[in-house]
């Protein structure tokens, strides 16, 4: 490695040649703020907090963006420094409605810390500042313009992690605030619910629109039999909104906590996850034997499936017609445990627990009722940070909680459907189960390392039983964009693709706990996270979906063959192409 | 924050064609969306979000990133031009004299803000600078009609005569 000698705050360092001041000093433990810097995609150097003193410079430099050279001499806390952050913190506040108190995201707002740090209270710039109308149009997030600093990590993530670009800066000097073309509501925009600019936003502009109170609500209804399941990547992330370690899985905490919450059942949507590898695999088989159309994509993620039907909704053929495992865990819920509890599944309210925003939107979706009367499968869709506000709310100390275990009526599982949560998981589980599906043969490896890992897009071909399979998997929507336009244009052939909207998959979903600035920049959260779920299959007994013993059971007693005529009725959807009005 | 015109679109074909032709010939071009929307302007007269999506769809740009441009720059306008377009001069003289207040009284009559266009397309008001009329201030210009030494009363009146 090519370095470079320079002195910070007059201490000597040698660092990367070729890094950023901001790189530079945190290698050497010095940290730098920033707020509308984001690694890769965010470097604009538009906020100004970041500016650090560079001998022989005639102004002040902004670190995240300014290279170190030979020799160079920098102060990072000098007074003039501490003055011009405080100043500009300052004139952010300034068109800032500063109502922390009922802000979602105090305490953890970036703005609000480094006010903090810098002892600022907002009250040396006032007048006149623009007021913004509250956008709650969409179904799945709330934008409120009041909060927003303009450092645009929100539009560098939309448009360049996933490739919807729906919103922007618009107008400009005093004027300029970020909206959909045209003023659009958000909800009228192709937007597709992925959350990952809330997961970005420093501030309490962008939050996810707050469910929890539909769900107190429902506990606090005694003729209601209140449901909770929990996606598999919750179990990775949820420990991190109490202090805990990024990467700790806290599945046994969290159950023992949704119990105290008192639902009247806790479930785990990995055992959904198994059935839709059952069926997804069945799907998939059946495609290639009877010349169906491939690639087949699945169709876990929401937020792809949305951007499928609004980007290339000439692609919905490839989409397999399987629920997520959302979808077929509400089902199940509502028909098979029903009936099993003699349960009226009109008194039965499904809760989800979720990394993600888009299954907000997914809950609203057509031909969702496998119980019928319009009966939604599922009726609450929550994140892991509104179930960590609603954990805080109820007074539970989850660090000193004892693990529990789900409730076993729907709650038994396999290490296939807990790495569902990681890039590359579903088709690894897919793959567990496709291959001994071929050749009806017990495969000697489970472990499908080609697919692992945080790599944006990855290929891999597999013999299985005489047929050459190719696959990709691609997360971040940009990615999978991309996959799409090599397939389309014939560059590509693959006969099985995993998307997943968000980077990295749903341990990076935009309902995680959010993480600053200063954490995302230096730190692989994809992979921390990611291992958690790795290892709590490598730990399974079984980890092949198609061998979990309360699956084929339920197959048995009610559902009758995979991808049969009940298991299409109950656990199968359909898709429509969406207009893109702006 | 912006509003937009109730002006129905009159776009043509041939509009189209020409833009479209513009838009594939420069499409690579590095910072093209700019001297697109110029070029938009320059055969359309105003940029409405049915030629904003033209110039989006054909530079594979999102539509947001294209309506963000056409908002920054104050040479852009999102309506149309009325068949008579009224200009109140804001130029020093004019304003010491009063203008600001017929500009008002204009935005008011017409219900339509500064740069609109009324929804029968016949009248659309600006703000302009100095004229170079500052002897009959305050002045407005109605195409090549100019009226000065306004007070604000023979406003409608004037309106009358178009």
């Amino acid at each position: 490695m090519d370095t470079v000698n320079i002195k910070i705050n007059g201490v000597s360092y040698e660092v990367a040649a070729g890094s950023t001041i901001l790189e530079a000093a945190h290698s050497v433990g010095i940290e730098i703020p920033t707020l509308c810097y984001l690694k890769e995609i965010n470097a604009i150097g538009a906020c100004r907090i970041c500016v650090v003193e560079v001998k022989g410079a005639k102004s002040l430099v902004t670190a995240c963006v300014y290279p170190v050279n030979d020799g160079m001499e920098i102060t990072t806390n000098s007074a003039k420094v501490l003055a011009a952050r405080r100043t500009n913190l300052e004139l952010l506040l300034s068109t800032h409605d500063q109502n922390c108190l009922s802000c979602v995201r105090s305490t953890d707002c970036e703005l609000q810390k480094l006010c903090r740090d810098y002892g600022v209270n907002g009250q040396r710039f006032t007048g006149d500042r623009e007021m913004y109308a509250i956008d709650d149009s969409a179904p799945h997030m709330i934008r409120d313009n009041n909060k927003c600093i303009l450092c645009r990590r929100c539009v560098a993530a939309c448009k360049a992690n996933q490739a919807v670009g729906v919103i922007g800066p618009t107008e400009r000097g005093f004027s300029t605030h970020i909206a959909c073309a045209f003023e659009a509501p958000l909800g009228e925009s192709p937007c597709v619910s992925c959350g990952q600019c809330i997961t970005v936003c420093p501030t309490g502009a962008l939050t996810e629109k707050d469910d929890t109170g539909r769900v107190w609500e429902a506990l606090h209804d005694p003729d209601k039999y209140v449901v909770v399941q929990t996606a598999p990547s919750v179990r990775a992330t949820l420990g991190e909104s109490f202090g805990m370690p990024i990467g700790t899985n806290v599945e046994g905490k969290m159950v023992a906590a949704l119990r105290r919450l008192g639902f009247n059942a806790v479930f785990d949507t990995d055992t959904a996850a198994d059935f839709t590898i059952m069926e997804e695999a069945t799907e998939f088989v059946e495609r290639v034997k009877s010349g169906g159309v491939l690639p087949m994509i699945t169709s876990c993620s929401p937020g792809w499936v949305k951007f499928c039907e609004t980007y290339y909704p000439d692609m919905i053929p490839n989409l397999s017609t399987c629920k997520s495992p959302q979808g077929m865990f509400g089902a199940l819920t509502k028909t098979y445990y029903a009936e099993k509890m003699g349960l009226d599944p009109h008194n039965i309210v499904s809760v989800s627990v979720m990394p993600c925003t888009a299954k907000k939107f997914e809950v609203g979706r057509d031909n969702m009722s496998a119980a019928g009367e319009g009966m939604p499968d599922m009726d609450i869709s929550i994140t892991t940070r509104e179930l960590a506000r609603m954990i805080e709310r109820a007074g539970i100390r989850f660090t000193d909680l004892p693990d529990e275990d789900f409730d076993p009526a729907l709650g038994e599982s396999t290490g296939a459907s807990v790495i569902f949560g990681a890039t590359g998981g579903v088709m690894e589980a897919a793959l567990r189960t496709a291959v001994e599906l071929v050749t009806g043969e017990s495969a000697p490896s489970v472990d499908y390392h080609d697919v692992r890992g945080t790599a944006g897009i990855k290929e891999a071909t597999y013999e299985v039983g005489g047929l050459k399979l190719n696959v990709c998997v691609a997360s971040g929507l940009s990615n999978c964009d991309a996959v799409l336009k090599a397939v389309k244009s014939g560059e590509k052939h693959y006969d099985f693709i995993e998307f997943m909207a968000c980077p990295g998959g749903c341990v990076n979903g935009g309902g995680q706990p959010t993480q600053p600035a200063s954490v995302r920049n230096f730190v692989d959260l994809k992979s921390l996270r990611a291992k958690a779920l790795y290892s709590e299959d490598e730990a399974k007994v079984i980890r092949k979906s198609h061998e979990n013993p309360l699956m084929k059971k339920i197959y048995a007693e009610y559902l009758g063959e995979p991808g049969g005529e009940k298991a299409h009725h109950i656990l199968h959807t359909s898709y429509v192409k969406r207009e893109k009005l702006f | 924050m912006r509003r937009f015109s109730g002006v129905p679109f009159k776009g043509t074909k041939e509009q189209e064609a020409q833009l479209v032709s513009w838009l594939e010939e420069h499409k690579t071009m590095p910072g093209v969306a700019m001297p697109a929307l110029q070029k938009a302007q320059e055969i359309y007269g105003y940029l409405p979000i049915e030629v904003q999506r033209i110039v989006a769809d054909v530079l594979e740009k999102p539509l947001a990133e294209i309506y963000g441009i056409s908002t920054f720059y104050s040479q852009f306008s999102l309506c149309p031009k009325g068949e008579y377009k009224i200009s109140v001069c804001l130029g020093t003289a004019c304003y010491v004299k009063g203008s600001g207040k017929i500009y008002d009284e204009l935005q008011k009559k017409l219900g339509i803000t500064g740069g609109e266009c009324t929804a029968d397309g016949k009248f659309s008001l600006d703000a302009c600078r100095c004229i170079g009329a500052c002897g009959l201030a305050p002045v407005m210009t109605i195409n090549d009609d100019v009226y000065g030494r306004l007070t604000g009363d023979e406003l409608d009146d004037i309106l009358a005569k178009y």
